[in-house]
């Protein structure tokens, strides 16, 4: 039991929607910047989003050839394994869907793989059908390099280490790796609602 | 705030650290698995501001030591960490 | 001296606030009682907890800024625009309160008089606090060795111990401390002008064939360039130890 300071409250911010917000988190107004390394800075000429693994053809986009994909703007909650909370962040991203449109697969996992070596996995049907984003755009403007820019994934329904900084691409496969929280630790799934945070939880 | 003001010193977890080791880690000496480089772990840079501590060689940057704190349990990666020396005494 | 000890645990401890000083508009010094304090090394920190009533904790770390021996063990804290420790720490606490601390921690970034070399320190802002506990304990223990600080700070009203420095300076045989002030200076000001660069470093270091030792505190920016610097000026890369602040701050 820790001993509890006469007059400190913290930062947090009050109210919010108490039906948006996980059990164990807190909401605020920043949008805190963390990383397990340097920014990578990929010149945008030479970057490229793949899709590889278990499909027949793999499928690769300059960022010229992504940027004319159709797009959309969204707005979600996102909720960090370090227990922030943020409300209705808004976006501009290409959904995972039109990444896979046509893909025909007997995998059910991915792994995003992302410049400077950072991976995450997750379910194939987590990423489908309305769920994931490769988002280029944050509030309205080009997504900066701290928060993963030129893009990053976006999977706002699990804890936010999921949605992956800097992503270059997409493995199809047909078993569940751990990625790289989740081999020191975090929960393979990450649903924040049901506060999956570490190993067994 | 910059990337760059990410980026600590590896002492900037050795409290965290002296949760796990008896014995101080800072000070002490490990081989990166990736490029063989000799340092201090004091001396490699550290980003602390993560879902968990990410210790990286000085000279190539790989991965060297990862320590995660939570769900009442903490998780050692040390398999970018070829061997780590530590003194035994003052 | 490569610090490698046996710790024991690191448990967290008690500490009440004896007494406040404010050093500067921004920064205050906290001098603490803390039972069972087992003594530390010039240049160590402490990890400092603060819970609020309803569970929710903060854990900063903050260099100490006491000599060893000294009879009270003082932080020096540096409030910070959005910070969420940092302005309780300097605006809140009170005579009588109690936090939590952990430590002493880092055996890395430690001086100790028998290294027997002479001793630059570089600072920036608030990274002057774990060079002023090296620095007041090479005072205590007066075995001559060669200091020089080098010291950087926005406005003379920013200087962090002003008093001090000019008091040790004075009186203290090989204990030079030189000021830089970046933003805007007094009337009358000779001293530096301008952030630490590559020409100050040259002028104000004690030559690389002396081998020095060499410790950097501040801004992770000021930090890096300070050390590249002294690398280009031929020190022993393994001389210079850093403690970059980061931008939850000291």
């Amino acid at each position: 039991m820790s001993y509890v300071s006469r007059g400190f409250r913290g930062r947090r911010r009050e109210g919010g929607d108490a039906a948006r917000i996980p059990t164990g988190q807190y909401l605020t107004d920043d949008f805190p910047v963390l990383s397990a390394g340097p920014t990578p800075h990929t010149p945008l000429d030479e970057w490229t989003f793949s899709v590889m693994g278990e499909l027949d053809e793999p499928r690769t986009w300059t960022w010229e050839e992504f940027r004319t994909l159709p797009s959309e703007t969204l707005t979600k909650d996102i909720h960090c394994v370090t227990k922030w909370s943020k409300l209705d962040t808004v976006w501009e991203g290409v959904s995972v869907d039109t990444l896979l449109e046509g893909v025909e697969t007997a995998a059910e996992y991915v792994l995003a793989y992302c410049d400077g070596g950072y991976t995450t996995n997750l379910p194939l049907e987590d990423v489908t059908g309305g769920k994931a984003w490769v988002a280029f755009g944050y509030d309205g403007e080009a997504l900066d390099p701290e928060h993963g820019g030129p893009a990053r994934l976006l999977v706002p329904h699990l804890y936010f280490w999921k949605s992956a900084k800097w992503v270059r691409g997409l493995t199809l496969r047909a078993e569940d790796e751990p990625g790289f929280w989740e081999r020191y630790g975090y929960h393979m799934y990450g649903d924040p609602w049901q506060e999956q945070r570490y190993w067994g939880d | 705030m910059e990337d760059v003001d990410l980026r600590l010193d590896g002492n900037a977890i050795a409290g965290l650290l002296g949760e796990v080791f008896a014995l101080e880690l800072t000070g002490a000496r490990a081989a990166c698995a990736g490029c063989g480089t000799i340092a201090e772990l004091g001396a490699e840079p550290v980003y602390a501001h993560a879902p968990g501590a990410v210790l990286r060689c000085r000279n190539c940057d790989d991965v060297m030591i990862v320590v995660v704190h939570g769900g009442g349990r903490y998780w050692i990666g040390l398999s970018g960490t070829t061997s780590i020396e530590l003194r035994n005494s003052l | 001296m490569a610090g490698t000890a046996v710790l024991g645990r690191l448990t967290w401890r008690l500490a009440e606030v004896v007494r406040l000083v404010d050093e500067t508009p921004r920064v205050r010094s906290i001098a603490f009682d803390v039972p069972g304090w087992p003594g530390h090394r010039a240049g160590q920190h402490v990890d400092v907890r603060l819970t609020a009533e309803d569970g929710y904790q903060a854990q900063r770390s903050y260099s100490i800024a006491s000599a060893p021996g000294a009879e009270t063990l003082v932080l020096t804290v540096e409030r910070l625009e959005d910070g969420e420790v940092s302005p309780y720490l300097v605006d809140e606490l009170r005579p009588g309160d109690r936090i939590e601390l952990r430590g002493p921690v880092g055996g890395y970034f430690v001086w100790t008089p028998e290294d027997g070399s002479p001793l630059l320190l570089v600072a920036g802002g608030s990274g002057v606090v774990p060079l002023m506990a090296m620095l007041r304990h090479r005072v205590a223990v007066r075995d001559g060795t060669p200091v020089r600080l080098l010291y950087s700070s926005r406005t003379l009203e920013d200087v962090i111990y002003g008093a001090e420095l000019e008091r040790v300076a004075a009186v203290s045989d090989g204990i030079e401390v030189v000021h830089t002030l970046t933003r805007s200076q007094p009337a009358g000001w000779s001293g530096y002008a301008r952030r630490i660069d590559d020409d100050m470093l040259a002028e104000v270091s004690w030559p690389a064939t002396d081998q020095p030792a060499v410790f950097v505190c501040g801004p992770t920016r000021l930090v890096e360039g300070v050390a590249a610097a002294l690398v280009a000026l031929s020190h022993d890369p393994l001389r210079i130890k850093t403690e970059r602040f980061g931008p939850t701050g000291g």
